[in-house]
């Protein structure tokens, strides 16, 4: 299990966004470009990391979960119940830190709620989480009434907005929240925790894990998450959006963590290369938009490179990559079982 | 809804209605309005409108709410005919499949009126329709750039609405009408923002950085006012000033993009007037109290609204309408 902390470069998702740099670069010279302006990094490179913190966050905790053989449908709807609480909340008066723990508070509620139905319940967590993923959307709406609700708190704007040592908010909390959350399952024994819940929940249990105490905190983990992202992209835009806020975006946190070469069928897991996978999806975004492409091509696009990706590190690719070296290469050994 | 926000609403739609034709001969009169649903302000808007209006008109208006099924407001209509109302008010959700509900209610004789979205059906089936036209909306937005730029030269930006969607494709169709012929004024660069802020600011914030630090950009055309609020805030992230260093119009007039004129942050937008149902109730009026037939499609103005037009009054106007 010991893996030396640049392991990571030799990675096929590593080229991958490297590649997808490249690619940016050639359209657009400019990309690599960063200046120094009002106090903080402005450049297409800080946009990437910036615009991709959301997904990053969510594909954290999105990470865990799946690593016990589980997924979370409902991130993209806790995020936009968090981001209408916390503006309900400051425009109705509250003070800033209550409405931000309060949010934070619901988006931890909703992942025990996911994680009571997949524990105490036993639901298969696709259905489980999909209750959330519909009803919480609703929420929101009922919450902020179907409108966009617009507040000018300057806490929750420097959440989403706000800058520190030139650095976006947004992709300072993500790398807090990567290496607090990595050293917390590297560190410890969470890690293997974890993966033996999602290898075997049984064995593990039998083995003396109390699986359902983990499986709570994971879920309530991937809630929490949720519940940062949202704060960051409501503050982003200055209000609660219900209707859009998140839509879809739990498509690409899974995408991420797959990406990253975590298997759906739980187990071994990484959360750094969740977060490059999230990088590498808003690359392309970015790359996408600065490009001048027609908007028609955006999913076409897209998906082509996506599958180029996964192809890139799926077994077969793994055979033909080592057949080519004439010998075994570890690194890039099968990390999924088909 | 608290009753300081029905006490605003009442006062936004004082001010919204004050110019417009007022249906008087309906007093009594019972209204069937089957509504799509709440997906967005716009259409939270219209059914504050309308029930704002039946109100004024002393009109018994039977509201149902779809939620987004078109099966809801079939059996919603046919309620309706059951209740032997006086008029049914219909927004469809989607254009095909009203042929055999509609003909139950000519059968019963109820005029039926469409609002702001149009089916595919026999034209004897509905008293008439009333709607926007989307591609004048966006030959209004061109016109003011036309008329705002005079000869200088013009980089345009473009944000446009979903991939493929109706208004998507009109309002980028009128802009290209009004500013064809023009060769000043230029779309450069064009992308979707999927009608949304976040992804309107997420956009605009590529386009700046693909065009010189925003330099060379004259003026930002969204299909929608929301996706404008976001590049509002792209700009200023970016140290440029909107409304000054780059022009903006949008297009809905929604109470944010009011807000950010009366700061001098942006231009100018064209309403799409969330009041569809004041002509479809001077129409019903007409054609109730003396058999007057009316026009089969009925287009709602799409006015211009600029700094000039008192942007504070009117987001002060708008924003209790539930946008």
């Amino acid at each position: 299990m010991k893996r030396s902390g640049f392991s990571f470069l030799a990675r096929p998702q590593f080229a991958a966004l490297i590649a997808v740099l490249f690619i940016n670069w050639l359209l657009f010279p400019g990309f690599f470009d960063i200046t120094w302006q009002d106090g903080r990094l402005f450049g297409s490179l800080i946009d990437v990391l910036n615009r991709g913190a959301p997904v990053a966050i969510l594909a954290i905790g999105m990470t865990a979960v799946i690593a016990t053989k589980g997924v979370d449908l409902s991130v993209g709807a806790v995020m936009a119940i968090s981001g209408a609480v916390a503006a309900s909340l400051v425009v109705g008066g509250t003070a800033s830190w209550i409405a931000v723990l309060a949010a934070l508070g619901i988006g931890l509620a909703c992942g025990l709620w996911n994680g009571m139905l997949v524990t105490v319940l036993d639901m298969q967590p696709i259905i489980a989480t999909l209750v959330l993923m519909v009803a919480g959307r609703g929420l929101a709406q009922l919450i902020t009434e179907g409108s966009i609700v617009t507040f000018s708190d300057p806490l929750l704007i420097f959440i989403g907005t706000g800058s520190f040592l030139g650095f976006p908010m947004p992709v300072v909390i993500a790398f807090v929240l990567l290496v607090g959350s990595t050293l917390a399952v590297r560190r410890t024994a969470l890690g293997l925790l974890i993966e033996a819940v999602g290898v075997n929940r049984s064995a593990a249990r039998f083995a003396g894990i109390t699986s359902g105490a983990l499986l709570l905190l994971v879920y309530a983990f991937a809630g929490f998450c949720a519940a940062v992202s949202g704060l960051i992209v409501a503050g982003d835009i200055r209000g609660a959006d219900a209707n859009n806020s998140g839509l879809w975006l739990e498509l690409d946190a899974i995408l991420a963590v797959v990406i990253g070469g975590t298997s759906l069928l739980g187990g071994r897991f990484s959360i750094p290369m969740s977060v490059l996978g999230a990088m590498i999806i808003q690359a392309m975004n970015t790359g996408i938009l600065i490009s001048g492409f027609s908007p028609e091509f955006n999913l076409v696009v897209k998906s082509g490179v996506i599958i180029l990706i996964l192809v890139l590190q799926s077994p077969l690719a793994a055979r033909l990559f080592s057949r080519g070296h004439a010998r075994p290469e570890p690194a890039t050994a099968p990390r999924t079982t088909p | 809804m608290s009753i300081i926000r029905k006490l605003a609403l009442g006062a936004g739609i004082g001010a919204l209605l004050s110019t417009v034709a007022f249906a008087d001969g309906l007093q009594g009169k019972v209204i069937g309005f089957s509504q799509i649903g709440s997906e967005s302000g716009w259409r939270a808007a219209e059914t504050s409108v309308t029930k704002q209006q039946a109100e004024k008109a002393g009109i018994d208006l039977k509201f149902a709410d779809a939620q987004q099924k078109q099966e809801n407001q079939i059996k919603a209509i046919r309620g309706f005919i059951a209740q032997g109302v006086d008029a049914i008010l219909v927004a469809p959700v989607v254009s095909t499949g009203w042929d055999e509900v509609l003909g139950e209610a000519k059968d019963a004789n109820i005029p039926v009126v469409l609002l702001d979205r149009g089916i595919d059906a026999p034209e004897d089936l509905y008293l008439t329709s009333v709607a926007s036209d989307q591609v004048k909306e966006g030959r209004v937005a061109g016109e003011w750039l036309v008329a705002t730029v005079g000869d200088k030269d013009c980089k345009v930006v473009q944000l446009e609405g979903t991939v493929g969607s109706s208004p998507a494709n009109n309002r980028k169709k009128g802009f290209e009408e009004a500013i064809a012929g023009h060769g000043n004024i230029t779309i450069v660069r064009s992308q979707t923002g999927d009608f949304t802020r976040s992804k309107g600011k997420e956009v605009m914030e590529g386009f700046i950085k693909a065009e010189n630090g925003g330099k060379d950009i004259c003026a930002v055309y969204a299909h929608n006012d929301d996706m404008m609020v976001g590049a509002i805030q792209a700009m200023k992230d970016a140290g440029l000033k909107p409304g000054t260093d780059i022009l903006t119009v949008s297009i809905d007039a929604v109470p944010d993009i009011f807000a950010a004129m009366a700061a001098g942050e942006a231009n100018a937008t064209v309403e799409l007037t969330p009041d569809m149902a004041g002509p479809a109730f001077v129409a019903l009026d007409g054609y109730l109290n003396g058999g007057k037939v009316p026009e089969k499609f009925i287009i709602t103005e799409s006015k211009l609204y600029t700094a000039a037009d008192d942007p504070k009054g009117q987001y002060e106007a708008r924003k209790g309408l539930g946008y």
